[in-house]
């Protein structure tokens, strides 16, 4: 049950932070009770529907999100160019279907949530192994097809089966 | 010491907020609705990121700054989820996408490609 | 001051988002507005509590960005759910 575990700690240390008072019995009291109901409602959904969330993306996602921001601060001053200097950067949006190398429905969910957290591109839809990306310009989608955040969610993803 | 604090965090203040109205400046330049996305999720990302680390250097290590991280978290997990729900329908209702010339055949050979 | 100076600029962003979701055009533009809207008011709040000393405010904003989501997503599945109906009447009357 390391899923089930690593419910219960993330969520008192939620808990503890949010609430700040950590020598009060009736919180503490109360903060139990909610961490007991929302593990065992997160472990009946589980049961149901197994998310097989590894350990691995878990260590691996700061090292990802550090990459991600610096991605989307470049991203964002290429679209500030496309706001404030239209006449020298015009904006062409530009829809394509691009393949993606993920697997499983977790990998594929994170590279289409950072396509669309990356000001310059939004994922539209997912077909299968294909996700159709609008950009506001066609180097937005040179920058996807060249394919290093694709290969940085597979190397997250890791191998699932 | 906390006079540079002081000065970094009104720089991240105002180019957070030089952000936040370029994107709403955006909101009314671009051409089409799908071009209005990308400006606002500028707004959404890094004009919320500079605005959070500014207050973040003020509160300093405390829970404040937890709670702070906490909001920039929620923010950059629902927005991408927000933007990419509403285009999704945007497309599947026929909203047509304003697009450069040379891209305009490549879309409807896809959708001819992805319906059949 | 820093933080009136920022509350100002973010009071801006949102007059701007609404105007833009009076004019529309289209209702996923009124939509893309309304959610950019209950963003900005996300930050408003983090950066009022700051102004008036009172960081409590945080619990409110980061309680405000959860139900801004929620609500976004509520307001578009019924958005869809017409647009069905509506797409449904028209295939009936066509056939």
């Amino acid at each position: 049950m390391p899923y089930i575990t690593f419910i219960i700690i993330s969520l008192t240390v939620f808990w503890l932070l949010l609430s700040g008072f950590w020598d009060n019995g009736l919180l503490l009291a109360l903060g139990a009770v909610s961490v007991a109901l929302v593990g065992y409602l997160t472990w009946q959904i589980e049961r149901q529907h197994p998310t097989m969330l590894s350990t691995r993306i878990l260590l691996l996602l700061p090292v990802f999100l550090v990459w991600l921001i610096g991605e989307i601060i470049k991203a964002n001053i290429d679209v500030l160019k496309r706001i404030w200097f239209s006449g020298r950067y015009p904006v062409e949006p530009i829809m394509k279907s691009l393949p993606m190398s993920q697997k499983g429905a977790l990998g594929k969910t994170i590279y289409a949530n950072a396509i669309t957290l990356t000001p310059g591109t939004v994922s539209v839809d997912v077909v299968g192994d294909r996700v159709l990306v609008h950009a506001v310009s066609a180097e937005g989608i040179a920058g996807l097809e060249e394919g290093e955040m694709d290969r940085r969610v597979t190397a997250l993803e890791g191998k699932t089966t | 010491m906390e006079q540079v604090v002081d000065i970094l965090s009104w720089l991240l203040l105002l180019a957070g907020s030089f952000l936040g109205i370029s994107g709403a400046i955006g909101l009314f330049r671009f051409p089409d609705f799908y071009s209005r996305v990308h400006a606002a999720s500028v707004t959404d990302t890094l004009c919320a990121l500079l605005i959070i680390s500014g207050l973040v250097l003020q509160a300093g290590f405390t829970l404040i700054t937890v709670k702070l991280i906490i909001v920039l978290l929620f923010l950059w997990y629902t927005s991408p989820v927000a933007s990419h729900a509403l285009v999704k329908a945007a497309h599947y209702h026929g909203l047509k996408p304003l697009l450069s010339d040379s891209n305009e055949d490549e879309v409807k050979e896809e959708e001819v490609s992805s319906k059949s | 001051m820093m933080f009136a100076v920022t509350a100002v600029a973010i009071m801006v962003i949102m007059a701007l988002a609404l105007i833009r979701a009076f004019m529309g055009p289209s209702v996923y533009d009124r939509i893309l507005a309304v959610n950019m809207f209950g963003t900005k008011t996300v930050l408003f709040i983090a950066v009022l509590g700051f102004f008036a000393g009172r960081p409590d405010f945080l619990d409110i904003a980061m309680v405000y960005a959860l139900i801004n989501f929620i609500g976004v997503i509520a307001v578009l599945k019924f958005v869809e759910r017409i647009a069905e109906e509506e797409s449904a009447d028209v295939d009936g009357k066509e056939n």
